[in-house]
């Protein structure tokens, strides 16, 4: 197997390496390219990495559903009805939409219903106060920094603790003080703080200036009945939201007797939407830096391929040496091919391990700055392999041209004595 | 070894063509060592190139060791070239990237011999001509003398049954041509049979037989007493 034959591949490396300037000259062109094209993927890798980072935390799947008033008369009711949820619907979604894989729902105290006051010492922090299960903890990850956040056990002995938000942390306590184990009070009832969250970065629907406390506990300290404010839910990742968001409009609607137009009614937010646009623009992102990473690798290999094609003629006599010494045309068009493979092949190495340091170098750099909306910019090991693929197949193809040329001039043209 | 009948070959220059060999005749034995003699533009190199499977013929047959050389593509050409044949030229021709030792090794690599032998082989003929010491030097390093000696250990490498030299010493000074002459001799001596194209008439002389050309045709073949060039160097 000629491929693996040592001599030939010493032939070669000696051409290339006592043509030193050649060579490297050869070698610039698919060096810059694949920094170019590494660089570019790398750089849309990373801002896709940011824009997956601002929805860290929160399932794409998600979808929050509130209860409104009617904006519609319909079945003998007045429009500007009130519809409040209770916990009834939530089993009843449970049961009739199989595609909802966690439901969770939620009281709020504060805000435009009920007024809330949380205080301690002397100081308001003017929190809402959530009543919640464990659960939500699944659709939006709390950043827990100090102590833990809501569980099972609270929920069954509806225990009087609260995890509070960094934001009520800093109204309710001095800057270091403790706050585990102490109290803060909720409309004049005491809770227990038992842990502290941070918001994520950059999509947090609660904020934080929130006080998360037992949905159980909410409901018997504070009452309200069966009512359910708020609903927050995922649906199983193998559907798409919308269709099952109007599926569960059309239930809950139907149920509540609201006109099937009513748009107002029942408030929602599909989060999958934002998400499902911005991955689509990263894709579109990535989709056009490898377009355009490509055809700058094309660039170098046809850069490669000319040079090749100016030393074929400046070897002319030395190919017509080695053809009189007995080289044959196939052997001459194979030590021409390869010597581009070879070139093509360092090159883009030395390309690879350069943009990767370059991008390791960057990402250090970038990992303390807030607004460069680039983390972790690297290139996949796939995107690697295509691009090393093709480069590969483009300079054998490419090589073939010098290649030709080289063995279509005959030996003794090439050796007339001027 | 050589069997040439009734040769011709011209070149197509447009509508015009010349007549360069018309109709040659000679045969060469083993071991002679036989100069082509003639002006500047007799066609020697003409007829040295077709010899040397370099260009084809238009008419008439070419025979080596038996074997009827015609309609040659460039494949069988170079590999009955490598084979067959060793060439020295009058500019020399070596790789000047390569070292001697490199050089003379050339031939013995597109024949498929390992590298251990090459090297040895290749040694073994620098050695013969006297440029051992020179094996790891590159051509620019060499003068006019010893890369035509490079050279035809290049030649010698690969054990040909003809060796065929266009001008061998055209380059060189006299003193460094009797030199290769002597070489040339000794090579001979050994059993070689040996083309040598000159239009010098006193290495002409140190051949065993002058064949003339003039304007295309051989005007004359003879046998000559060799004058050995070793009492010049
Ligand atoms: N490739 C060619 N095309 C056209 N004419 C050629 C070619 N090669 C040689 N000739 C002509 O053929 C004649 C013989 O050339 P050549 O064999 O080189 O002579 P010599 O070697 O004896 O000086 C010359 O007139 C030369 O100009
Ligand atoms: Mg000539």
């Amino acid at each position: 197997m000629w491929l693996l034959d040592r001599d030939l591949w010493t032939e070669i490396l000696n051409t290339l390496s006592k043509n030193m300037f050649r060579t490297f000259l050869t070698m610039l062109g698919v060096f810059f390219a694949m920094i170019i094209l590494l660089l570019l993927l790398g750089a849309t890798n990373g801002m896709s990495n940011s824009f997956d980072k601002i929805f860290e935390g929160t399932s794409s799947n998600s979808l929050f559903m509130w209860s409104q008033q009617t904006s519609e008369p319909y079945k003998g009711f007045e429009r500007g009805r009130r519809i409040r949820f209770t916990t009834d619907d939530v089993e009843l979604l449970k049961k009739q939409i199989p595609e909802i894989d966690i439901i969770s729902p939620r009281i709020q105290l504060g805000g435009y219903n009920t007024p809330v006051s949380v205080y301690r010492n002397g100081r308001t922090s003017g929190s809402s106060v959530l009543g919640d299960y464990p659960l939500i903890d699944e659709v939006t990850k709390k950043n827990i920094v100090e102590g833990r956040f809501l569980n099972n056990k609270d929920i069954e002995y509806s225990k009087k603790v609260c995890v509070i938000g960094q934001e009520a942390y800093e109204q309710l306590f001095d800057k270091g003080e403790e706050a585990i184990g102490h109290s803060i009070r909720v409309n004049g009832v005491f809770f227990t703080v038992i842990g502290i969250y941070k918001k994520n970065e950059n999509i947090d629907i609660d904020g934080d200036n929130a006080v998360f406390i037992p949905f159980t506990t909410c409901k018997k300290t504070f009452g309200g009945g069966n009512q359910v404010g708020f609903m927050a839910m995922t649906i199983y990742p193998e559907y798409t939201v919308p269709p099952i968001e109007a599926k569960i409009k059309k239930l809950l609607k139907n149920k509540y007797s609201i006109h099937p137009d009513d748009e107002r009614a029942i408030g929602s937010f599909d989060m999958s939407r934002i998400f499902n646009s911005v991955s689509a623009f990263t894709g579109v992102l990535n989709g056009f830096s490898f377009f355009v990473g490509i055809f700058t690798l094309l660039a170098g290999i046809i850069a490669v391929s000319n040079i090749l094609l100016i030393t074929v003629k400046e070897r002319t006599k030395e190919i017509g040496i080695r053809r009189a010494l007995g080289a044959t045309p196939r052997v001459v068009k194979r030590q021409i091919v390869l010597e581009a493979i070879l070139i093509t092949v360092f090159a883009g190495l030395l390309g690879f391990t350069l943009s990767t340091a370059i991008l390791a170098g960057a990402n250090v750099i970038f990992e303390g700055m807030e607004n460069v909306p680039i983390t972790n910019a690297i290139f996949s090991i796939p995107q690697f392999l295509i691009s090393f693929f093709l480069l590969v197949v483009l300079s054998v193809l490419i090589g073939l041209i010098p290649a030709n040329r080289a063995v279509k001039v005959k030996p003794i043209d090439a050796l007339r004595e001027e | 070894m050589i069997e040439i009948k009734d040769l011709h070959k011209s070149y197509k220059m447009g509508s015009n063509s010349l007549h360069v060999l018309k109709g040659l005749n000679f045969n060469i034995k083993e071991g002679e060592l036989v100069a082509i003699m003639g002006s500047s533009g007799s066609g020697k190199s003409t007829l040295l190139n077709i010899l040397g499977m370099l260009d084809e013929l238009d008419e008439g047959s070419y025979t080596l060791d038996g074997v009827p050389i015609k309609n040659l593509n460039e494949t069988k050409a170079a590999q009955y070239r490598n084979k067959f044949l060793g060439f020295i030229f009058q500019s020399f021709n070596l790789i000047n990237y390569k070292t001697a030792v490199e050089n003379v090794a050339l031939p013995l690599y597109y024949q498929g011999v390992n590298r251990k032998e090459r090297q040895e082989k290749a040694l073994k003929y620098l050695e013969q001509v006297g440029l051992k010491e020179w094996a790891g030097h590159l051509p620019s390093e060499l003068s006019g003398g010893q890369k035509q000696r490079v050279a035809i250990a290049r030649a010698l490498a690969a054990e040909p049954k003809v060796l065929m030299a266009d001008e061998p010493t055209g380059a060189l000074d006299s003193q460094t041509s009797y030199e290769v002459m002597d070489l040339i001799q000794k090579i001979n001596d050994d059993g070689n049979t040996i083309l040598v194209v000159t239009h010098e008439p006193d290495i002409a002389d140190m051949c065993k037989r002058i064949v003339h050309l003039k304007d295309g045709v051989i005007v004359e073949d003879k046998k000559v007493d060799q004058v050995r060039a070793s009492q010049y160097v």
